[in-house]
């Protein structure tokens, strides 16, 4: 491992203020880990050295010079794939736009920049952001960096990769049903779903703009935080740091029903001892139900099909041999829903959001399993969950999608592993206009976790 | 449109598409619609239904009580 390769942003951000590297070096020790690594996983389709050692060097002319350290002065981070930067092809993971190049960039890339950011490259992901496990890309599968025979989930698995494996110190993903959560649990790094319209999504692909959220995947929640402010239009200080809040005699909700039935018992067993260790920090566990839960998949799938057939309509009837087979039979299927059962989901949604808040009020937060399974096999189409079998992309989604539809904060938080060594992730969710708080409330329970998950 | 009959159009207008491979893909829609239209908090012109405000009220009648 490189000198810097497990270190954190927050950690990196001294040692650069103090001179003890620079940006070129970290800089470099990122594209040695792609240059390395990238041809068995997978998680890069373009890497954008050159333009990333110029900024490299920019920031260390800067630090030299005396100028203020910005928020992520000369740190390496990726972007998944989706995400516009100014003269690098956005592809979504589709052939369908190999050639599409962005002429601006993301509200989201221009912040990252302004604050030091150094772009190293945009990262693998499932086409078009359409599924659950980065099987179905353009560029080929992505590989879960722990078991190569498994999928690192998606959609955002190329970031999820690079952020686990020092390709890059975080990335930014996006997340319409569990995004950014899945690849974080399923990986073993910290993912951020913020709330729904808190970070810009302008120059960014969309799949259902209702649904589609930004953010960061980092391997702290410090680190998360750092790019999540950042992201947000509130590039920390120097001196700025997160603040847990103390776990003593917090309350939270421990989703039950729908939320724990069909989960794979190396899941139940790690997400058992992630409680039992808030606990014995003095939190106050209740249990809460969502009492339409049932409801969720079906009122998801219609919103996300439908929004999804909107956009790739055209694309669909021009070049439909540019999509993966599975995605483009999915689109097309998506092309038939009726308006009627749209507008019924419209309505569920909000349904379910109503119920989440109410589960919300006078807790600090809701936990549950990120994800019901571990890392899934590639390729496979089901799952064993519990005693039966699942279809992957129903297990995957299942627990992450209510929160698209509510559309309140939520944070995978590495929790343990399961007996094969695979990571198992812990769902924290938050209240609506509460990402700081979530945050700091994960933190929290972060430093009850086991380390080395 | 009943989802029967949605069904039956969707998978044929499949079929003259050149697109047989949709048909199962819709019979798991099929099942997903007829659970949404199932829902009881859709509304409909002969029922007098609950509003959404009363579906989330009584969503918050929920809560046990607290366990350590």
């Amino acid at each position: 491992m490189s000198a810097w390769q497990g270190h954190t942003i927050d950690e990196l951000r001294g040692a650069l203020a103090r001179g003890e590297t620079t940006s070129v070096r970290l800089t470099e020790q990122c594209l040695q880990t792609i240059a390395a690594l990238n041809p068995r996983l997978n998680a890069f389709i373009t890497v954008t050295a050159d333009a990333a050692l110029a900024s490299a060097r920019t920031a260390d002319a800067a630090r030299a010079a005396g100028a203020p350290m910005t928020a992520l002065h000369g740190i390496p981070i990726s972007l998944k794939d989706l995400i516009d930067d100014t003269g690098v092809r956005t592809t979504a993971g589709s052939q369908v736009r190999r050639h599409v190049v962005a002429t601006r960039d993301a509200t989201v890339t221009t912040r990252l920049k302004a604050a030091g950011a150094v772009i190293v490259g945009k990262t693998n992901l499932h086409e078009f952001a359409f599924g659950t496990t980065n099987d179905d890309s353009g560029f080929g599968g992505a590989r879960h960096p722990i078991d190569d025979t498994r999928s690192p989930g998606g959609s955002s698995g190329g970031s999820a990769i690079a952020v686990r494996t020092g390709m890059s110190f975080a990335s930014i993903g996006t997340d319409t049903g569990g995004s950014i959560r899945i690849p974080a649990g399923v990986c073993g790094v910290v993912g951020l779903k913020p709330g729904w319209g808190e970070i810009p999504a302008d120059g960014v692909v969309p799949l259902s703009r209702q649904l589609d959220h930004v953010g960061p995947l980092a391997r702290t929640v410090t680190d998360a935080w750092l790019v999540h402010e950042t992201l947000a239009g509130r590039p920390p200080g120097v001196s700025d740091r997160l603040a847990a809040t103390p776990l003593a005699g917090l309350r939270f909700g421990l989703l039950a029903g729908y939320f724990d039935t069909r989960i794979a018992s190396d899941v139940r067993a790690g997400v058992a001892a992630a409680v039992a260790r808030l606990v014995d920090a003095g939190a106050i566990i209740e249990p809460v139900e969502i009492p339409h839960a049932a409801d969720i998949g079906p009122v998801y799938l219609h919103l996300v099909l439908g929004d999804a057939a909107r956009y790739h309509a055209a694309t669909l009837e021009t070049q439909p041999g540019d999509y993966t087979a599975p995605v483009r039979q999915r689109l097309e299927m998506a092309r038939y829903i009726l308006a009627e059962d749209y507008a019924r989901a419209l309505r569920g949604r909000e349904v379910i959001a109503s119920e989440i808040d109410r589960a919300l009020a006078g807790r600090a937060a809701l936990l549950c399993p990120t994800l019901p399974v571990t890392a899934p096999l590639i390729g496979a189409a089901n799952v064993p969950v519990g005693e039966g079998e699942e279809p992957v992309r129903n297990a995957m989604l299942r627990l992450t999608q209510p929160f698209n539809l509510g559309r309140q904060p939520a944070l995978s938080l590495p929790c343990g592993r399961s007996s094969s060594g695979l990571p198992v992730g812990l769902q924290i969710v938050g209240a609506r206009g509460a990402t700081a708080a979530l945050l700091r409330v994960a933190l929290a329970c972060e430093r009850v976790m086991p380390t080395g998950t | 449109m009943t989802v029967e009959r949605w069904l039956a159009a969707a998978g044929a207008d499949a079929e003259r598409r050149g697109m047989p491979e949709l048909k199962p893909l819709l019979q798991g829609l099929a099942t997903a619609t007829t659970a949404l239209r199932a829902a009881e908090w859709n509304e409909r012109a002969d029922v007098d239904g609950p509003d959404a405000a009363e579906v989330a009220s009584a969503a918050s009648s929920v809560p046990e009580a607290p366990r350590t």
